[in-house]
């Protein structure tokens, strides 16, 4: 009998179209993308900050025009992505065991979703908003 | 008694006379009742005795059975014909060479599997007349989910980091390896890190979770290598800021 | 082969991501009011030069900065080796040296202010 395995090559850049499960975990990664740009839009905005009352103002004129509304919505989208399947998966990665048992996924999943939500409304209302 | 009409699309591949798999479609009569495992049987004792395929305990749990069944990683003992449509296609476990049909080349887990140190490593040797190793029930049920795996290999072929880097440790054997770690009559941690806290080891994973999605027996493997990261990342630290710490 | 020094950036991006999701989405939301005309009163120049020009406020604009460059450029590098880019080294080192000179660039910003 003679062995001759046969090797089943993986298409390196469209494995993931293959299953739904694959493109939702891409969809996930490609939330760094923005979290990436949003970032680096706040150190502009720290820059221009550091380069006075003028240099900052215009840059928050900017903010009003099409591309840069259309920006900060497509980006709170992604980040909110982000934000959700981030917390869904922190009991995976610390599960707490109380005695014997320990605490159902929920409950570690749920404090963050209420802490999340407390905290942005103290930073909206900090800022301003209302 | 009901039946259907089942098509089993088969890849078959025999090393001694073809260069590719090519599929092969059986007409099965199944009773409502069947597993895919039994229309295969059925296959193999009255169509085609030249078909090949791993199956034993045909009750998920021996591990045998693992292939892609209209895809999607399953063991084919509990891949009920009620769940599926009347064609089905059936191929050998994804990310593993063909050896012949149904039958994958494991070899490559087996290594890995051994690897990972699977078994206990007492912090000291004790002589039987010391008596057992103790453990409370709050220390067993910390690792017991990770005991329950049957080395099917289902999470290697959804894994797609496997898939793209074959030197990939792994979910079984990194989710084995913690399941020890964190057993607490093991003192053999560090033995396991050397193993699997490298760039083949648990820093190739990406937290996909289709692993713990396929995984039959509920062991979430996804889970214990976040686990290994973090305990590897407090390590890293450890290790590197306060290297007076004795062990190394 | 030798265990792995990947724990520093993995370090960062779970630190990062951690941030992110917890702080992000306020912030865009201020920064979305401001782009749709109703600017909110902390982004007013006088109000966001004294946050910025304590110390506390220092602190907290870096690290959000400097943590989401970090998280973004480790998470990156990884799904474009998932996209098929497998020259891992390369992207690993643009993509951190980014994030490192956001982080220095940021201290600078901040020092000015």
């Amino acid at each position: 009998m003679s062995r001759k395995p046969y090797v089943r090559e993986i298409p390196k850049g469209s494995w993931y179209l293959r299953q739904g499960r694959y493109m939702r975990y891409m969809g996930r990664e490609v939330t760094s993308l923005f979290v990436g740009a949003y970032a680096l839009f706040l150190l502009l905005a720290l820059k221009r900050l550091s380069e006075g009352q003028a240099a900052y103002e215009a840059f928050l004129e900017g903010l009003s025009s099409p591309l840069g509304v259309l920006f900060q919505i497509i980006t709170l989208l992604f980040v909110l992505y982000h934000t959700t399947s981030w917390f869904n998966l922190t009991p995976k990665a610390m599960p707490v065991q109380r005695g014997e048992e320990f605490l159902p996924g929920g409950v570690i999943v749920g404090a963050h979703y209420a802490g999340w939500v407390l905290l942005s409304l103290v930073v909206l209302f900090l800022a301003g908003v209302f | 008694m009901n039946e259907r009409q089942i098509q089993l699309e088969v890849l078959r591949y025999n090393p001694e006379t073809d260069d590719e798999p090519r599929f092969q479609t059986y007409s099965v009569p199944c009773p409502d009742e069947w597993v895919v495992l039994d229309a295969l049987n059925y296959v193999k004792d009255n169509l085609d005795t030249t078909l090949s395929y791993r199956w034993s305990c045909h009750m998920a749990v021996c591990g045998s059975c693992g292939m892609m069944i209209n895809g999607e990683p399953t063991l084919s003992c509990k891949a009920f014909l009620r769940d599926y449509p009347d064609h089905i296609r059936v191929e050998p476990l994804a990310h593993f060479p063909i050896e012949r049909d149904l039958v994958t080349v494991i070899d490559d887990f087996m290594g890995k599997l051994s690897r990972a140190k699977p078994y206990l490593i007492p912090k000291e040797e004790k002589a039987i007349e010391e008596g057992e190793y103790r453990q409370s029930p709050a220390e067993l049920k910390r690792f017991k989910q990770y005991t329950l795996c049957i080395n099917c290999m289902l999470c290697y072929a959804a894994c797609p980091q496997y898939g793209l880097v074959p030197a990939f440790i792994g979910p079984a054997a990194i989710t084995l390896a913690h399941r020890y770690n964190i057993d607490s009559r093991d003192g053999g941690r560090d033995q396991r890190q050397q193993v699997i806290a490298t760039n083949e080891g648990v820093w190739e994973c990406s937290f996909v979770g289709a692993c713990s999605e396929v995984c039959p027996k509920h062991v979430d493997p996804a889970a214990a290598l976040q686990q290994v990261k973090i305990a590897s990342t407090v390590d890293w630290y450890k290790e590197h800021l306060m290297p007076w710490g004795g062990k190394s | 082969m030798a265990k792995s020094n990947k724990p520093i950036v993995w370090g960062l991006f779970a630190a990062g991501g951690t941030v992110t999701a917890f702080l992000l989405p306020a912030l865009i939301i201020i920064t979305l009011l401001a782009a749709l005309g109703y600017v909110p009163d902390l982004l007013a120049y006088e109000n966001m030069q004294a946050f910025a020009a304590h110390w506390f406020g220092k602190l907290v604009l870096f690290f959000i900065v400097s943590l989401s460059l970090w998280h973004a450029a480790h998470r990156l590098r990884i799904t474009l080796h998932d996209f098929g880019i497998r020259s891992d080294t390369l992207v690993a080192s643009a993509l951190y040296l980014v994030a490192a000179l956001g982080t220095i660039a940021a201290i600078v910003y901040l020092l000015r202010i």
